[in-house]
């Protein structure tokens, strides 16, 4: 029997402290069940650290966090996550993909169907270390889904690809809504945004500063910090 | 007692006529260091891998204590071996004393500890680049351990031939242990300090030849494996 579904998620008051600082202060938030979540905010905001406390990688100092049920530490092996810096093993392209698989016990005749989904099946012999910046976000995006997540947490995935790429890894993220992952996205780029996202979370100094539908989001932003941002404002 | 000159002569064509006696001595030294090799990777490559990445009280101790037995001085390891292997001692019973066996023993117990903190050196770097990716993907500690040996492999490699070259150019351990007994334990270093003894500068310069291409070997064998290291390190 599949154990249940890893998703809602609700966090309440969850904090952060590092160096003295609240880095994430009294986060509270629900994710529902399905569709792509866009988080946003400026640099320094948060939302890799908060995605980092989502994936088990850290403990918050306070709060609680509710995967349907579950704590953190029974969820991650349902989750994956694509690090905004990738960090590939010392070895070829398909190798990667292919320790992923290995080590899940799952099928490992889909490292060229995975590489495939990526653009990567003419590079597989390659070590993947010598990959552009670009590429190896995409093997990076690979090993993830070569886990079959529940959740998939990307920390800014698009950051360093050209706009062919960039449209290349929606698709891909498109099918995977398809399929009934779940999406966590962290993305600088409001047009992504509004392209993938079902519900918008905006991180302002370790604080949730807006979340609701992406189409109200973008229609008529919350006015101040959201709306600054959106608008190229400075923000710190 | 010949010159310098002749003996170096005579060394070299020692070197190149395929010397019978010369040879044997080779490859029982090679044979021992190897297998001593070896058996030291096996206990200590996954020694270095558990204290890389494992967190735990008197940690510290721990890795001064591997640091230090790194400098373990071989006529120690080979008395303490020799101490246990001897007659009254408690495993004289296997009748081990001055064979290859002990030699082999005794020089795995000298680079044991070098492979193991070595190996802790490089593991724990590659660990602390590694372990959120492999928290990530929800790995037992045992896939991690291996994914780092193998990511490691050449700088391990490197290791290992620091290993070799120190278990190979030692002379303290194998003489106690081994006895030097000719046709049966007599090693190049041990050989060469007898031969030098007895004035037999020909046969000692060509084995001290012989010694030190291997010793050139094994450094050109670590710059190819760091170049390798580098292409796949690097992006
Ligand atoms: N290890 C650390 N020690 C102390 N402070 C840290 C540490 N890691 C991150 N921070 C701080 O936490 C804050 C939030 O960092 P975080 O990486 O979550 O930002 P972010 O919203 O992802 O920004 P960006 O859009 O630039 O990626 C930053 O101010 C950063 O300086
Ligand atoms: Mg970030």
């Amino acid at each position: 029997m599949r154990d249940a579904a890893i998703m809602p998620l609700h966090l309440q008051d969850v904090s952060l402290h590092l160096d003295g600082r609240a880095v994430l202060d009294r986060i509270t938030l629900d994710l529902g069940p399905v569709g792509c979540t866009m988080v946003m905010g400026p640099n320094g905001a948060g939302k890799s650290q908060l995605f980092r406390i989502l994936h088990g990688l850290r403990e918050p100092d306070a709060g609680r966090i509710d995967w349907n049920g579950s704590a953190t530490k029974d969820a991650r092996w349902r989750q994956a996550m694509v690090f905004q810096k990738p960090v590939l093993l010392r070895r070829s392209v398909a190798a990667n993909v292919d320790f992923v698989l290995h080590a899940r016990r799952s099928d490992r005749t889909r490292v060229s169907a995975l590489l495939d989904l990526v653009g990567l099946a003419d590079k597989a012999g390659q070590p993947a270390r010598q990959l552009s910046g670009g590429e190896q976000q995409c093997l990076a995006l690979a090993r993830a889904l070569a886990t079959d997540p529940e959740v998939l947490f990307l920390d800014e995935p698009t950051a360093s690809l050209s706009p062919a790429s960039v449209r290349a890894i929606e698709t891909i993220v498109r099918g995977a809504l398809d399929r009934g992952t779940r999406v966590i996205f962290i993305t600088h780029d409001a047009g992504q945004a509004r392209r993938l996202a079902d519900d918008v979370v905006f991180l302002h100094q370790g604080r949730v500063a807006a979340h609701g539908p992406a189409d109200t989001f973008f229609s008529n932003p919350p006015a101040g910090v959201v709306r600054k941002y959106l608008a190229g404002d400075i923000l710190n | 007692m010949q010159s310098l000159s002749d003996s170096f002569l005579l060394a070299i064509s020692l070197v190149f006529s395929g010397d019978q006696n010369l040879w044997e001595i080779v490859a029982l030294s090679l044979q021992v260091s190897l297998s001593a090799t070896v058996l030291a990777c096996i206990v200590g490559l996954p020694v270095g891998a558990l204290v890389a990445m494992a967190r735990f009280r008197g940690r510290g101790v721990l890795l001064t204590l591997m640091n230090a037995l790194m400098g373990l001085p071989p006529v120690v390891v080979g008395l303490l071996v020799y101490l246990h292997l001897s007659r009254s001692g408690p495993m004289g019973f296997l009748g081990l004393l001055y064979t290859p066996t002990a030699m082999i023993i005794a020089q795995t117990i000298l680079i044991a500890p070098i492979i193991a903190a070595l190996s802790r050196q490089v593991l724990q770097d590659l660990n602390a680049e590694y372990a959120d990716q492999f928290h990530s993907f929800s790995l037992t500690r045992g896939q991690a351990g291996r994914a780092l040996l193998w990511d490691g492999r050449f700088a391990l490699m490197t290791v290992a031939l620091a290993g070799f070259g120190r278990a190979i150019a030692e002379v303290g351990a194998v003489m106690i242990v081994g006895g030097n007994i000719d046709h049966l334990t007599r090693v190049m270093t041990t050989a060469i300090a007898l031969e030098t003894s007895k004035g037999d500068l020909a046969l000692a310069l060509a084995l001290g030849i012989i010694l030190l291409f291997l010793a050139m070997s094994v450094n050109a064998a670590v710059q190819a494996l760091q170049q390798s290291a580098g292409r796949w390190a690097h992006g």
